[in-house]
């Protein structure tokens, strides 16, 4: 039982976004992910969490294929999106990641503007037809990501010169103003002070109407805070899905309760 | 622990063993500040040695070469009689060209002997011949040129300023002195006098020579009508060729490498290739060059063009390493950022990681083109030293198939020609290639300056 990867019968497949079954992700020869599957929900938040190094970001980056620009990465297995295959040999993953925009743990704002780094995706995907198109979406993408009011006075100021929580949300600004339908985030709080991360939290209950979001984090209570479903990882399984308060309050695996009570960690 | 060993004493106001007083730094503390000391000490003084072996370098040129830029010239009234230059009388072109140098020359002297009886100047010097030797022979080609570009002047006393000849130029800046004239033939301590007083009436003159900039070079004999701008000229089209060549193919190489290429086998042999190319002698890319482009695809000798290829074979290697270098500087979050918001890897390494690491390539690039300014070997066994010595537009090295020479490999044959005269202009051209490096490195950090507040 101990080792046992969840079967594919535990995850309800029912209205998923994504889709992911038997999936082995292989660094060289460390295996990293072993025989995953998941269903994600659509409009609902999903927490990824789990120990230090036990696979969470290399199944998230699965899910935009940002594995691909690790050489010596491998993924097996099928991963659905909406029941396409995402690893289809057609599939072009630039289309892709336009569709499941990613967040990542340290801001990373480009040393541009703050209205250019927003405005970069849906420029290179020609989302705007305008100026006035491109303004409508810069400040619409801000706005969602509640930063607006404190940058519209200077949105031609580096995006470099914000505040750590500013940048963060900037960078969710630029990931939303695609129109994704997916929104992966590798512990987008892990580098912010408690304040920016509770504007953060809010920011991700929020988009929650709109985006169906995968988050990875760190802290048990913000996954308790702000997800409807929660996965937890360990050593490269899915070791418990299910709904976030039934895996905080009655874990069905001794591994999971280990961890949220402060077991292993 | 420690609350379990033996009894106290009392306290007392000293400090806890082992623990110094904060005033008074211990003897650990003394150490690491005197090595600290020491170390801080070394990096001046390193930094004093560089800057006084600069500062003596700088001074070395500046004083060997700065009178290469001015030139000694003998102001004369030349009648350009019409029974020498023109005995038909009919202006013809053709009739005017027919009188040579030769005809010039003694127009010369008899202006140069009616300067010296104008200004009331005694001497035994009567002759023209005695007196030829303080004329530079390029003075009759000055005139004659004159001449036959306003035949119309024919008949009137038209002022000159000519060169005088090297010897002279050498007098007034004390090149040449009294002991090694009276070694000289045609030259002896009477002309040394009359010079002497021409100077003083304000006949001969030493000013400003934009010929040294702007001219060609000059036979052996003729030191004081040498000039550096043909060679400049040579040296301005290799650079062309170097970095329209170079710059592209080296960047594009170092892109495709960094950020596609897969990293097996044939990549890394590549780049270990790469890193060794960049050590390779000059001289190996002269022969390199010599072998292909002129042996096997038989393009001219001397030409810029060549030069250009075969230097730009030596300065790819410094662009490619430089390029790479600092596209790999650019944080991999910000390639990661194009990428997951759907740029495709093409757009990611020209929106965001060329841009970012602009300033380091430009750097680069202005480097190795400054490395390929001054290199010499490479220029003298592909024949870049082309003697030089007409004008525009009869024969001057006016485009990338003219056989011309270089900046760096004029120098060297000036240094290597005995007349101390040419050894000056050595000297004066090491101050203009200066000066371009000195251009270039400042065109650089502009430039970084430029696309860093860009950002
Ligand atoms: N780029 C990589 N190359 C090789 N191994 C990697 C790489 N990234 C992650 N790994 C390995 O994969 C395993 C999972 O890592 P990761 O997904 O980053 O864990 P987590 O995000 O849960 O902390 C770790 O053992 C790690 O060493
Ligand atoms: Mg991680």
């Amino acid at each position: 039982m101990y080792d046992t990867p969840l079967t594919e019968a535990d995850v309800s497949t029912e209205d998923a976004k994504i889709l992911a079954r038997n999936v082995q992700v292989h660094y060289g020869t460390t295996h990293a992910i072993k025989d995953v599957s998941v269903a994600i929900g659509d409009k609902a938040v999903t927490a990824f969490i789990g120990p230090s190094g036990c696979g969470k970001s290399t199944f998230l980056r699965c899910l935009n294929r940002m594995n691909d620009t690790i050489d010596a990465c491998r993924v097996r297995g099928t991963i659905l999106l909406d029941g396409d295959d995402i690893y289809h040999r057609r599939v072009d993953p630039v289309q892709l990641r336009a569709r499941v925009g990613m967040v990542f743990q340290k801001p990373n704002p480009f040393p541009k503007s703050v209205y250019d780094n927003v405005a970069y995706g849906p420029r290179i995907h020609g989302l705007a037809n305008s100026r006035a198109d491109l303004d409508r979406i810069v400040e619409k993408s801000l706005r969602r990501a509640a930063l607006w009011e404190e940058v519209k006075d200077r949105l031609s100021a580096p995006g470099t010169g914000l505040s750590g929580g500013q940048q963060q949300r900037l960078c969710i600004a630029r990931a939303v103003a695609t129109e994704p339908e997916v929104l992966l985030m590798d512990e987008p709080c892990s580098a912010l002070d408690p304040i920016a991360t509770a504007q953060i939290e809010d920011l991700i209950y929020e988009l929650r109407d709109r985006f169906s979001v995968v988050i990875v984090t760190h802290s048990m209570q913000q996954a308790a805070r702000i997800s409807q479903k929660t996965a937890f990882f360990h050593l490269g399984h899915l070791v418990e899905f299910g709904e976030t308060g039934q895996i905080f309050t009655n874990p069905q695996d001794p591994r999971t309760e280990s961890y949220i009570t402060g077991r292993i960690g | 622990m420690t609350g379990l060993a033996a009894p106290t004493p009392a306290p007392t106001p000293s400090p806890r063993p082992g623990r110094a007083a904060l005033l008074a730094a211990d003897p650990r503390t003394r150490k690491r500040n005197a090595a600290e000391r020491r170390f801080r000490f070394c990096g001046v003084m390193a930094i004093s040695i560089g800057l006084l072996f600069l500062v003596v370098l700088l001074a070395a040129i500046v004083s060997k070469g700065a009178g290469a830029f001015r030139q000694t010239f003998i102001a004369l009234e030349v009648e350009l009689r019409e029974d020498t230059l023109d005995k038909n009388g009919n202006r013809a072109p053709e009739d005017i060209a027919k009188a040579s140098t030769f005809a010039y020359a003694p127009l010369l002297g008899d202006a140069l002997l009616a300067a010296i009886r104008d200004n009331g100047i005694t001497t035994e010097l009567q002759t023209r011949k005695e007196i030829k030797p303080l004329l530079s022979a390029s003075a009759a080609a000055q005139v004659r040129d004159f001449v036959i570009a306003n035949p119309e002047r024919i008949g009137e006393t038209v002022a000159f300023s000519v060169l005088a000849a090297s010897r002279v130029d050498g007098y007034l800046k004390g090149r040449v002195s009294r002991d090694s004239v009276a070694r000289s033939k045609n030259m002896d301590a009477r002309h040394l006098d009359l010079i002497d007083a021409l100077r003083d009436a304000g006949v001969v003159e030493k000013r400003f020579n934009p010929a040294f900039i702007t001219g060609t070079d000059a036979s052996e004999a003729r030191p004081e009508q040498a000039g550096i701008g043909a060679a400049m000229l040579g040296s301005f089209f290799m650079m062309l060729v170097v970095l329209l060549l170079s710059l592209p193919i080296g960047v594009a190489a170092s892109i495709y490498l960094e950020e596609f290429a897969p990293r097996n086998r044939l990549t890394d042999f590549i780049e270990i290739n790469i890193a060794n190319l960049a050590a390779v002698p000059s001289i190996v890319f002269g022969i390199l060059g010599l072998a292909v482009f002129i042996r096997f695809a038989h393009l001219p000798q001397s030409a810029p063009l060549v030069g250009g290829l075969t230097l730009a074979l030596m300065t790819l290697p410094t662009i490619v390493i430089s390029t790479r270098a600092s596209l790999t500087a650019v944080p991999p979050s910000i390639r990661d950022a194009a990428l997951a918001l759907g740029a495709s890897k093409m757009q990611a390494v020209f929106h965001h990681t060329l841009p970012l690491a602009m300033p380091g390539i430009l750097t680069g690039a202005i480097i190795g083109l400054a490395q390929a300014l001054g290199e010499t070997a490479p220029l003298l066994l592909i024949g870049m030293v082309g003697f030089i010595a007409s004008t525009h537009p009869d024969g001057l090295a006016s485009g990338f198939l003219d056989p011309n020479s270089a900046m760096p490999a004029q120098i060297y044959e000036w240094a290597k020609r005995a007349d101390p005269a040419y050894y000056e202009r050595a000297w004066g051209g090491i101050i203009l290639l200066m000066l371009f490096l000195a251009a270039m490195n400042i065109t650089a950090i502009l430039l970084r300056r430029r696309f860093e507040r860009r950002w």
